[in-house]
């Protein structure tokens, strides 16, 4: 490289490159149409929505019930689809 | 573990990724972290994963984490591991301090099949322990759908369009589990996100065997297969329920492989009317939308069909 004088050795190269702050930064709730609304009156705790939701966007509550966080969920509608009790809803984001 | 203790295990994939909405790797990943059982360092090849998860300067993952090219995700992960065994017998460098570090390699189809798949030998010969977790969406997604060595015969991708001179790809899928198995190594297991259970257990098994260990995950994408985004967990399922994709572990015993039917292959194994029509899967999936429409292509569902069944009974030979 021009102007460059002597290139440095490996110990002096940066460390690669560093994505360095957390993807929780980045809302992705704005994605989705539609969004889950739960039935708490049927939910029988089983956690699948849980464990099925991409996003990880639904936690399971010190009560086990199960609870969205709107900022991240894409409005996939799997939560809804497997449900073993269809307790789960999809609505219009509004 | 049952659901609800593992339920309380903290995800290691944060939401705010940008993979699609519905998309079955990131569910898939999220359950495999969910058996991470101490410090553990993950490799990635590029792919939709490492893309959609690490969009600069914001990154998903609550654990370190290195990308590495498509086509060497298993040869970082054994220099990984021998790093971290050559700081624990010096007794210097930053990882000596730990008593143990799981290492774990994403790699795609693409990655796995094609690109990586000379890596992937290389480091199974050379015995290194870590955990292969291959992520099969059966295309190159990342890019825009183009034909692996994964993608299933008659699939449409841009790159092997259905028309009037093809059917879709012509070739069928490679078998990547029996190549795997060939290496001898001591854990070979097959996993999809729509059991959540049995994913995280052989996980797990994956992570204490000593020595290299493959998962091969079954995973639908809204995306390249076409078909809505609430149906990934579903399709996953009718996959294992057709015997498209069996459920079953491979452990070397004795030298030998022993196979063991997973309890949702198990039942159909015992069960046999249990067993779905391959069309039933098919006919859900836009990739394959031309076996149906303009006219019904029987010739080659029932092809299929019978591929299907084939493979079926030669692992049920080898599992029984
Ligand atoms: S709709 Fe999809 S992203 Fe939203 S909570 Fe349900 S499973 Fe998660
Ligand atoms: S899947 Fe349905 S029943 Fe199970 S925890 Fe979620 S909302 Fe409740």
């Amino acid at each position: 490289m021009t102007g460059q004088k002597s290139a440095p050795g490996w110990r002096e190269l940066p460390h690669g490159a560093v994505p360095y702050k957390s993807s929780r930064e980045y809302k992705t709730g704005d994605w989705g149409v539609l969004k889950p609304k739960i039935d708490f009156g049927r939910c029988t705790k089983c956690t699948l929505c849980h464990f099925y939701c991409p996003e990880g966007a639904i936690r399971m509550r010190g009560d086990g019930y199960p609870e969205v966080d709107y900022d991240f969920c894409k409005g996939c509608g799997i939560c809804a689809a497997e449900c073993p009790v269809k307790c789960i809803e999809m609505v219009r984001r509004g | 573990m049952s659901l609800r203790e593992m339920a309380k295990q903290p995800d290691l994939l944060a939401p705010g990724h940008r993979l699609c909405a519905g998309c079955g790797e990131a569910v898939t990943a999220r359950l495999v972290l969910k058996a991470v059982r101490g410090p553990t360092i993950v490799t990635a090849a590029t792919g939709c994963l490492e893309v959609a998860t690490t969009i600069f300067p914001y990154t998903a993952w609550d654990l370190p984490w290195i990308h590495t090219a498509f086509e060497n995700a298993a040869a970082n992960a054994s220099g990984i591991e021998a790093a971290f065994r050559a700081m624990k017998r010096k007794g210097r460098g930053p990882l000596a301090k730990y008593e143990h570090i799981d290492v774990i390699a994403f790699a795609g189809d693409g990655g796995t099949y094609d690109i990586g798949l000379q890596a992937l030998s290389g480091a199974l010969e050379r015995g290194h322990d870590f955990v292969y977790v291959l992520l099969d969406n059966e295309a190159y997604m990342n890019t825009g759908i183009q034909r692996s060595g994964g993608t299933p015969r008659c699939a449409a991708t841009t790159t092997s369009p259905a028309g009037r001179v093809i059917p879709g790809k012509r070739e069928w899928k490679k078998p990547i589990d029996e190549i795997v198995v060939a290496h001898e190594i001591p854990y070979v297991a097959t996993v999809s996100a729509s059991y959540p259970t049995d994913l995280i257990r052989k996980m797990r098994c994956a992570l204490e065997a000593e020595g290299p260990a493959f998962i091969h995950a079954f995973v639908p994408c809204p995306r390249g297969w076409r078909f809505p985004s609430e149906q990934t967990i579903a399709l996953g399922r009718l996959a294992v329920q057709t015997c498209l994709f069996p459920l079953w572990e491979c452990r070397l015993e004795e030298g030998r492989p022993r196979y063991t039917l997973s309890s949702p292959s198990l039942s159909i194994a015992k069960n046999p009317e249990r067993k779905r029509p391959i069309e039933e899967y098919l006919e859900k999936q836009g990739r394959f939308r031309h076996l149906f429409r303009p006219e019904r292509r029987d010739d080659l569902i029932k092809e299929i069909q019978e591929w299907v069944d084939l493979k079926w009974e030669r692992l049920l030979e080898k599992a029984l």
